[in-house]
């Protein structure tokens, strides 16, 4: 029998950017929702403008960065700066559930697009916000990225060696958490609309999210009164503990032992050495104590494997060990190719590229990709005709004035070179 | 009590340990009443710290405060006969059940996806693994550092040659967040239609989905991503750093021009404000609508010498020499009243006591009557419009202190069926 997507009929007017806010509503366009993306040449995405390029050649719809959180929407230009396109604007809202925005806070205001005025549109809209901080409180202004949230709120603090500096989040980490929250709470404010007839403001800050990853740790500083510190990769229950360098350049396998049980098989591994059994490391307090000690002997052996070959000894005797995967050990591991986590879609000026699987399947409406990311007001003919009515001549006006923005609107310094 | 909160009225049986609590906890922040179902004994999550007053006592981990918060708790032995018919008379009204055991587990006991769809056609199965319920990897013993490194994560932190994972664990969290999201399209589904799903969650693929652009630079570009120490890079080079050492402790912040409204303004007033002090006069006047970040980054990446990298060597140079003249609060103060793009690196504490977190009113007081204190903790990272504001259910459940709740006010066994039971194993 072949079933309707979750989400078909769910209708989304996505003026976010960047991470957060796209990544949510890309989740709900690869479940069936119809999801526009509302963009502008004159200030496109900063993704858009970010690494990796094609060819190393930059073009705002060149970057995979750009491409990556975007599936499945139809892309549509419009410069919200100018009366026609907040007009524009206004319609999408009325022909939305859904209405999605990522700005500094005040910017949709500017536009009169903000949840108020959009509640007036359509009164039962379901609106999202996300930033950083959140819409109000003495900080809510500060703009910026995950990294600086993760900075502020307590991973870069947690990230390094205890004698060095913190260190920044490459991946702003926080984007990774906050839109599964966000979309999951969007979901269920979907269903409270069908039960009540009553629409939502979601109000988040990525930074809380965050800080919902470290809850074991902000409760040892609420109760006890500790501040944790960074601590490598060491771990106060287990020894030995770490990532470790292996045969080849820039190859390390992660170990964890945590049990007499596990110690000896990693022993048996290792050919029970006559260091082993010396007392200093025949326990768990020993190991512990003579850590340094400990890691050093361990990477004196596994520096003489591969890493798949520590992981697959390891494994075998019951120990929890992993090679430390490089992004091109993802494209061939083959968990991951079984689990088809990677999927190839055909941009049109990128070609082929992957695109990440959810962590979730579901067993009979599994997620589906069927469209790769527009480029910049890519749908645009589809959007103004189909779904807002505009004839051609109305349409080429709206170009003629700059209302409909295209790639000869795209700032100077962006452009393709 | 149920128009209260998003998942009012709904009940989880939550039968994961560690690998998985994360899941439910966030079902139970939306309001669901989720029943954390646990060995005789209690669940292993209880013996993981840190602990109330360091006391090492599965009753006072505050990993299971955070992991079992809103829950009601009872035990259950699902290895016994009785135990299983127990279960399936639980998940006959049940509208969730999250799992967390080893693929098969739970299909080896009769109580497989199949077996609980006969019995309630409407329930979701959630199973939270660390690669998913197929594939070679799934037999594999994991812990949080060896799942982040097979998921890619440990090699795009810390140094060239060093890769590092965060000091708290992430891995289940992550798979977590996703059972949660995945649970809940599934609802929303079995809202339209009556039909319940499987869900099934690998907290690798998690990971994998958290490294950003990572992926796509192999894809497109083959380049590789490694940590680069306090800075930003790629191929093990930094392209520019970003968290430097000041008065009393460390700030972050990045340099950035060109057709970005908000770098220019940011890096023109931290050279204005350094020029105070008399540091960076030489580029007092500098064009930052000039300055091509992403040209100058990817020729430091190539070890290329262009203006661009000599700029940022300059301004490295410099922030290292200025920024430790001044406090976290000094900077802060100056990047917020004149919008750079700076901010200081916060630790527990500084979380904590963050007046932006107070003014949105994050924290939240949860009641322990047995430790006869309350305890600040976490709040949900969104306001919802509409409902009231967000309060935690209860504090984590005790073992088994909801077994003649559930047992005996809901499924109606006895006092003396109550005791069989405990006698015999089975709860």
């Amino acid at each position: 029998m072949q079933r309707k997507q979750v989400l078909e009929g769910i209708k989304v007017a996505d003026f976010s950017w960047v991470a957060v806010g796209p990544q949510v509503a890309r989740e709900l366009a690869e479940h069936g929702a119809t999801v526009i993306r509302i963009e502008c040449h004159r200030f496109p995405d900063t993704l858009r403008t970010a690494m990796p390029m094609k060819d190393f050649k930059s073009g705002i719809d060149r970057s995979a960065f750009g491409t990556c959180f975007n599936t499945n929407k139809y892309g549509l230009s419009v410069d919200l700066n100018t009366p026609k396109g907040q007009e524009i604007a206004k319609k999408l809202v009325a022909w939305a559930d859904v209405v999605t925005e990522s700005m500094v806070p005040g910017t949709m205001a500017k536009w009169g697009l903000d949840y108020e005025s959009c509640k007036k549109i359509k009164p039962d809209i379901i609106y999202y916000s996300t930033c950083q901080m959140g819409q109000k409180g003495p900080y809510a202004q500060f703009g910026g990225y995950g990294m600086f949230g993760t900075a502020y709120g307590g991973y870069s603090h947690l990230l390094g060696w205890p004698d060095g500096s913190p260190l920044p989040l490459f991946n702003n980490y926080s984007d990774f958490i906050a839109p599964w929250y966000l979309c999951t709470t969007l979901i269920l404010a979907l269903l409270h609309r069908r039960k009540t007839g009553k629409g939502m403001y979601l109000d988040q800050s990525q930074v809380e999210a965050g800080i919902n990853f470290l809850g074991p740790v902000m409760l040892d500083y609420t109760v006890n009164r500790r501040i944790a510190n960074r601590m490598g990769n060491r771990d106060p229950y287990m020894a030995p503990h770490g990532i470790y360098p292996c045969q080849g350049d820039g190859r390390f396998v992660a170990i964890a032992v945590s049990t007499d049980e596990e110690w000896d098989g990693f022993c048996r591994v290792i050919s029970n050495p006559a260091w082993a059994k010396d007392p200093k490391f025949s326990t768990f307090l020993g190991r512990k104590q003579n850590e340094d000690e400990l890691d050093r002997l361990v990477a004196e052996w596994t520096k003489d494997y591969s890493a798949e070959q520590v992981m697959d000894m390891m494994q075998k005797a019951g120990v929890a060990a992993g090679v430390v995967e490089t992004t091109e050990d993802l494209f061939n591991d083959p968990q991951l190719k079984h689990r088809e986590h990677f999927r190839f879609l055909e941009h049109q000026v990128i070609g082929s590229h992957a695109y990440n699987a959810p962590a979730y399947r579901l067993s009979k409406t599994p997620n589906h990709i069927w469209k790769a990311a527009p480029c910049l007001g890519e749908d645009n003919e589809y959007v103004y005709k189909e779904i807002l009515g505009y004839t051609d001549d109305e349409i080429a006006d709206m170009l003629v004035d700059g209302v409909i923005t295209t790639d000869s609107d795209v700032p100077e310094v962006l452009r393709e070179k | 009590m149920k128009e209260q909160t998003l998942l009012g009225g709904y009940r989880v049986l939550d039968l994961t340990d560690e690998r998985g609590l994360m899941c439910g906890k966030i079902l139970g922040d939306l309001g669901a009443d989720v029943i954390q179902i646990e060995p005789p004994g209690g669940s292993s999550a209880r013996n993981i710290g840190p602990f109330y007053h360091d006391i090492p006592d599965p009753e006072k981990s505050l990993y299971w405060f955070w992991t079992a918060l809103h829950k009601r708790g009872i035990t259950l032995n699902l290895e016994t006969a009785d135990g299983r018919e127990v279960f399936k008379r639980l998940a006959k009204s049940a509208d969730f059940v999250i799992e967390s055991f080893e693929p098969g587990y739970m299909a080896s006991l009769g109580l497989g996806y199949e077996e609980l769809e006969r019995i309630n056609p409407r329930i979701i199965m959630t199973s939270i693994t660390p690669f998913g319920q197929t594939g070679p990897y799934v037999r594999y013993k994991t812990t949080d550092i060896v799942g982040v490194s097979l998921g890619g994560m440990s090699r795009i932190y810390g140094e060239p040659d060093r890769p590092v994972r965060i000091s708290a664990p992430q891995f289940y969290f992550q798979g977590g967040v996703h059972g949660a999201l995945g649970s809940a399209m599934a609802h929303y589904y079995r809202e339209m239609t009556g039909e319940g799903q499987y869900v099934d969650v690998s907290c690798q693929q998690a990971v994998v989905d958290a490294l950003m652009i990572a992926s796509e630079m192999w894809d497109i570009l083959k380049m590789t991503t490694t940590g680069v120490g306090p800075g930003l890079g790629f191929m093990g080079r930094m392209m520019v750093k970003l968290i430097y050492p000041c008065k009393d402790g460390y700030v972050f912040t990045l340099i950035g021009g060109g057709a970005q409204a908000g770098f220019v303004t940011s890096s023109k007033a931290l050279v204005e404000m350094a020029n105070r002090d008399g540091y960076f006069l030489d580029i007092k006047d500098f064009d930052w609508t000039t300055y091509d970040f992403m040209s100058a980054a990817m020729a430091k990446v190539l070890g290329q010498e262009t203006e661009g990298t000599k700029l940022i060597d300059r301004m490295q140079e410099g922030l290292d020499e200025f920024l430790p003249t001044k406090s976290k609060q000094e900077l802060f103060d100056a990047a917020l009243e004149k919008a750079i793009l700076l901010i200081p690196i916060g630790d527990p504490k500084d979380v904590v006591e963050s007046p932006q977190l107070a003014a949105r009113e994050f924290w939240v007081q949860v009641e322990h009557p047995e430790l006869g204190e309350t305890l600040t903790y976490p709040g949900y990272p969104i306001k919802i419009g509409g409902i009231p504001p967000y309060k935690p259910q209860r504090r984590a459940p005790l073992i088994g202190e909801h077994n003649e709740d559930i047992y005996m006010k809901e499924l109606g066994f006895s006092k003396e069926e109550l005791a069989i039971h405990k006698n015999d194993g089975v709860i």
